[in-house]
């Protein structure tokens, strides 16, 4: 283990007004020198994104042409409609807003009260279920999906939205876990004093508990947007039917196509990425908090 | 449990049945979606089942079939591993130098933290075509920029000897979801040990090895297991991409079993090879939290 430097305990505040009269000069160039890394960096995350926009405004021979050009001489931004025209990106896209729909409506319903009872009801064997619930996320999911296959097959139900939305209804170990921390976080004192007001144990969760989890509510619902969205492994298994696909697989088939049209393409992944970016940047705050605080990725 | 549940009184006992009611969707799920599953999988393992006839127990047939005479399990593993192998450190090391920039105090760094975890949220397919059109050989941007420095770029993903580099460097491009989480680690470090060192006269160098990292071996631990586990599942990339290919070089262990589970209908054999997996993950996870005794840091010891 690397020594810690010696904490010595000298009044922080001090010090650090002496260190910045010091230095500011030093500090501006600093700055400017931080800045232009951050922009330099910032330059290389976006120009992927930045050039899949350019291609998509793009006509034929332009997105051929060599060395490639980085802005089209007349953006054709009717390479959108033709995308729309040429794939089934609306119908995809609605595939998917209604598999979101039903799979939010699903961790609304039941993670709430999955996670009260963790959070805040004593029962006997509880300690035991909340670490066999928190051991099933280290289990890869891949290793269940031939026996789901084949009990959903056994039920009729491939090739429906069945597979892909009734687990939702049932929880989802992380959502459950980053509630119950959440929960954990709400004084006990408002459920006593319910509790002593006469409030049975549901009315406690409906009406106090719940209207407080508001932020970790919004995590949740974001997370499942995203999840649903970007979801691969589910359709590819599940579904069989083209016009029954969500977007995310939809759009891996338009690639398989003889001869791409890579100005049509980009503009069909765009699209496609649009709902989940707009969502990004309404909620970015929420969901970064969200993450830092239970310390896991999208 | 029973005689204890007799033993209770009754306010005690109503919040227990309160508690069972509130669990019983989860305890469904579990069984129904989890527990049965994995065991059945587990079964599966020993069976010989191509769908169209009943499932055959063959005892470890399977798993010896894997071993001695399965040229394609080998190139599969052998391939996950390289993946694992050369994204994890890259991951993990621009995860962390992106998070100490984002974690300076500068006016407007929100705007870069927003920016840097953008292609975290877009999914796998997405990014996939994305980056087939960016490492087009002949007419994509990269060699194109790459030719203007003079460099003669590779074949990317049609090279078999760089189609694992490309996945691998791809995956660095969405290195903002891990810089997050480190970001998350170093706020939580004390401001005051900076401020003493700093009076002590210790350089940022010292300062990094003395204080940063020693206090941020959680979270790079922590880190660490994620990334890996992720890395093993490695599949949309080689699903979207390359199909596995060229020559088998990014034939991922996950695809394999895609293709043995859905497209060969080898659902017994893929089932133990999932299994195979699970267990490979597990035991790169254990061995992981074994060593972690040596370097990661606990405050509260």
């Amino acid at each position: 283990m690397a020594t810690p430097i010696s904490i010595a305990a000298r009044p922080a505040t001090s010090a650090r007004l002496l260190t910045m009269r010091r230095i500011t000069w030093r500090r501006l160039i600093g700055y400017g020198l931080v800045y232009a890394l951050m922009i330099a960096i910032a330059l290389v995350f976006m120009i992927p994104l930045l050039w899949m926009f350019s291609t998509s405004l793009k006509s034929r021979q332009e997105v051929l042409a060599w060395p490639p050009q980085f802005i089209p001489q007349t953006p054709n931004w009717g390479n959108y409609s033709a995308a729309f025209a040429k794939y089934p990106l609306g119908q995809f896209m609605l595939n998917t807003l209604f598999l979101v729909g039903a799979n939010t409506l699903g961790y609304l319903l039941s993670v709430p009260l999955i996670a009260f009872a963790f959070a805040r009801l004593r029962f006997p064997g509880k300690p035991i279920l909340f670490t066999l619930m928190l051991s099933t996320m280290m289990i890869p999911m891949q290793v269940k999906l031939i026996p789901l296959y084949s009990m959903f097959s056994s039920l009729g139900m491939i090739n429906t939205y069945w597979p892909l939305t009734l687990p939702s209804f049932f929880g989802e170990a992380f959502f459950i876990f980053l509630m119950v921390q959440y929960m954990k976080t709400i004084p006990r004192d408002l459920d006593e004093a319910a509790r002593i007001d006469g409030a049975g144990t549901w009315t406690i969760l409906y009406r106090i508990i719940l209207p407080l989890c508001r932020p970790a509510l919004a995590v949740m619902i974001v997370f499942a947007f995203l999840w649903t969205w970007n979801d691969f492994w589910h359709p590819i298994i599940f579904l069989n039917n083209f016009s029954s696909y969500p977007i995310s697989v939809g759009l891996a088939f338009f690639r398989g196509q003889y001869g791409v049209e890579w100005n049509l393409l980009m503009s069909a992944t765009l699209v496609s990425i649009t709902p989940v970016l707009g969502l990004y940047f309404i909620a970015q705050r929420h969901l970064i908090g969200g993450l830092a605080a239970v310390g896991l990725k999208g | 449990m029973l005689a204890s549940w007799r033993r209770m009184n009754p306010l005690v006992r109503r919040e227990a049945f309160e508690g069972y009611i509130s669990l019983t969707p989860w305890m469904i799920g579990f069984l129904a979606f989890t527990a049965f599953p994995i065991v059945v999988s587990i079964i599966l393992g020993f069976t010989e089942w191509t769908v169209v006839k009943a499932p055959r127990w063959i005892g470890v047939e399977n798993y010896v079939r894997m071993f001695t005479a399965d040229p394609l399990f080998w190139q599969a593993l052998k391939a996950t591993l390289g993946y694992v192998v050369l994204s994890l450190p890259l991951k993990l090391v621009f995860g962390l130098a992106l998070a100490l920039l984002l974690n300076l105090k500068v006016p407007g760094i929100n705007i870069f933290r927003t920016l840097f975890y953008v292609p975290a949220v877009i999914s796998g397919v997405a990014v996939s075509l994305m980056w087939i059109w960016l490492l087009q050989p002949d007419t994509g941007v990269v060699n194109s920029l790459l030719g203007f420095v003079g460099i003669q770029g590779p074949k990317w993903f049609w090279d078999a000897d760089w189609a694992l580099m490309s996945v691998a460097l791809m995956s660095v491009w969405r290195v903002g979801g891990s810089a997050i989480i480190y970001l998350a680690g170093l706020q939580n470090i004390p401001v005051r040990l900076y401020e003493a060192a700093q009076v002590d006269g210790a350089n940022a160098w010292r300062r990094f090895w003395g204080i940063t990292f020693p206090l941020l071996t959680p979270t790079i631990f922590f880190q660490l297991i994620i990334e890996m586990v992720d890395s093993f599942k490695i599949f949309t990339e080689a699903f979207v991409i390359t199909q596995g290919g060229p020559l088998k070089a990014t034939y991922f262990f996950l695809y394999y079993f895609y293709e043995e589970a859905f497209r060969n209908s080898n659902m017994g054999y893929a089932s133990a090879l999932a299994l195979f997996l699970t267990l490979v993950i597990l035991a790169a996870t254990v061995f992981v939290n074994y060593t972690s005794r040596r370097w990661v840091y606990y405050e509260a010891e």
